[in-house]
């Protein structure tokens, strides 16, 4: 059974709280995390899979596999990738029910705002639309097959 | 470390910049993102607070004490700012909302009027998003033509290309005299010469001029000239639109309101005279008023004495940052302002960015409200450090460091 939504974003809480909110260590810890995801897949690097709304590109697909949603993503920065990179790690192995109910609540708590700045914010929350809109997609299906 | 500069005391001068003396991430700040705004000495700050707590009151109509302060204030402006830039007569200077709206006004209020279909208008390849718009919402409104003036790899634009495009057809030539992006000093004198040698009017942008170099609108012999006072020391929200007499008394006013009629009935309505006619509405007056503090800041010190610190921060933030790994320039003209905009191979601008601002060191990326000058130059952005007359030789070694930290982490 994978790690509850909560749980994970629990994890990254205590991960972030660690970093004492030096702005140079949590830069740096992002897009050492981002290097350490899985490439995604080159040809989904698409128009298609392009996440609206960023000022930098963002890629991004997904896949379903026993009821759970596998994310993939990526980015031309590497803070980006960085930030993307959270998000794939927080809502993939979940079930599309999941991702459309449970609350994303670690963004505020790790004082995300403060740090990408408003603007990149909205990015991010473009992100985690693009990622609902995937369960939703996906949810649906299972509904009409059932 | 070295000071060329034995006329200027920079520490004094930035102790007038109440903002320049945080903390930013834990770290001092280095404030390098001027060409997108400056920072404000005590002198503006204070007459906003001044007028706001003893003269606040609507300007012109009144009779009062208050409106007759306020009003010799604004006004004040006005006559400092035609000094300022050498302009004939104080009713050649309009009080705008900023360059944009400056550049807009032009547009609708004499392009509106004087253009037609197959007209031309010439802008350049660096141009900033805010002389590229207007001038197609003209087209689109009008039938007329934007043609394009090319510029080569160092950033200059091409003066035979350019004289190519001037025709008979050419109504309006409207062009960047320093660009926000490369720093290109243009020759706007000479491109204003060929302009009117074709018969067609010219619009200087001179958003990026006014903290930097002197403007005499009469020298130049430009017909409207434009800036910003948020990016010489002054207040958001005010510009100045300056234009020859003779074209601002024939143009149709801009926007209809108070302060621009001269009597109203719903039959007819006669207008103003200039500049009145183009202000429309109460007026930004505080932030007028401020500007004169700004003007006066500049004035003091000297435009001289500004450009000679700007070039020797040029001249040093240019040979530092070259020694840096897979630094490349963005922008190499002959004449250039205090812009360095660059990229490092293998890095993207935002991350320099991001990764700068947690260093407390504040510069700008992205493609700088250029995007086709960036399609010219086939790059997606650059990261772009503007300095000001407060900056200093020990900040560009703190830029540089960065810098190298930054590589450092990517290689």
């Amino acid at each position: 059974m994978s790690e509850s939504l909560k749980n994970v974003q629990e994890d990254i809480i205590e991960e972030f709280s660690m970093l004492e909110g030096d702005m140079e260590m949590i830069i740096n810890y992002i897009i050492e995390i981002g290097d350490q995801m899985d490439p995604l897949d080159e040809n989904a690097r698409t128009e298609d899979n392009i996440v609206k709304g960023c000022q930098s590109k963002v890629w991004m697909s997904a896949q379903i596999a026993d009821g759970k949603i596998q994310f993939q993503a990526d980015s031309n920065t590497a803070v980006t990738k960085g930030l993307v990179s959270i998000l794939v790690r927080v809502l993939s192995n979940q079930t599309p029910e999941a991702i459309l109910n449970e609350d994303i609540f670690f963004p505020e708590k790790i004082g995300m705002n403060r740090f990408i700045g408003t603007q990149r914010s909205n990015g991010f929350g473009s992100m985690i639309k693009q990622m609902k809109i995937y369960a939703l997609a996906f949810s649906a299906k299972k509904t009409s097959n059932a | 470390m070295n000071n060329t500069i034995a006329t200027l005391n920079i520490e004094a001068i930035r102790e007038e910049f109440p903002v320049l003396s945080q903390q930013v991430n834990g770290k001092p700040l280095v404030y390098f993102d001027n060409a997108a705004t400056s920072q404000k000495p005590k002198s503006v700050i204070n007459a906003l607070t001044h007028y706001y707590e003893n003269d606040n009151s609507n300007i012109h109509r009144g009779i009062h004490t208050l409106a007759e302060r306020a009003t010799a204030d604004y006004e004040d402006t006005r006559a400092l700012t035609q000094r300022f830039i050498n302009a004939g007569e104080k009713e050649e200077i309009i009080f705008t909302k900023g360059t944009t709206d400056g550049i807009n006004l032009v547009s609708q209020a004499y392009g509106r009027k004087f253009l037609n279909a197959g007209d031309e208008i010439i802008i350049s390849e660096m141009e900033h998003h805010s002389n590229i718009v207007p001038w197609q919402l003209l087209c689109g409104q009008t039938g007329a033509v934007l043609k394009i003036a090319p510029i080569d790899d160092q950033g200059d634009i091409i003066i035979e290309e350019f004289e190519g495009l001037l025709t008979e057809k050419t109504k309006i030539v409207s062009i960047v005299y320093i660009s926000n992006t490369l720093g290109t000093i243009n020759p706007v004198k000479h491109l204003t010469s060929l302009a009117h040698k074709a018969g067609a009017i010219m619009m200087v942008d001179a958003a990026q001029v006014t903290p930097h170099e002197k403007i005499d609108v009469k020298d130049l012999n430009c017909d409207f000239l434009v800036f910003s006072g948020h990016k010489m020391y002054g207040p958001t929200g005010v510009g100045v639109l300056y234009g020859k007499r003779s074209l601002l008394e024939k143009m149709d006013p801009y926007q209809g309101g108070g302060e621009m009629i001269n009597d109203v009935t719903f039959e007819k309505t006669t207008y103003n005279d200039i500049p009145y006619k183009f202000e429309a509405g109460t007026p930004n007056i505080a932030d007028v008023i401020a500007l004169k503090e700004a003007i006066l800041f500049i004035q003091n010190i000297g435009h001289d004495n500004i450009q000679a610190h700007e070039n020797d921060l040029l001249k040093y933030g240019t040979e530092q940052l070259s020694k840096l790994d897979g630094f490349i320039p963005v922008g190499t003209a002959k004449q250039k302002a205090s812009v360095i905009s660059f990229n490092i191979e293998g890095i993207h601008p935002f991350d320099i960015g991001m990764l700068l601002d947690a260093k407390g060191i504040a510069v700008r990326t992205g493609h700088h409200c250029t995007q086709p000058l960036m399609n010219r130059l086939q790059i997606e952005g650059t990261v772009r450090a503007s300095f000001a007359v407060y900056n200093t030789m020990a900040e560009i070694d703190r830029l540089k460091e960065g810098l190298e930290d930054i590589i450092k982490k990517f290689r």
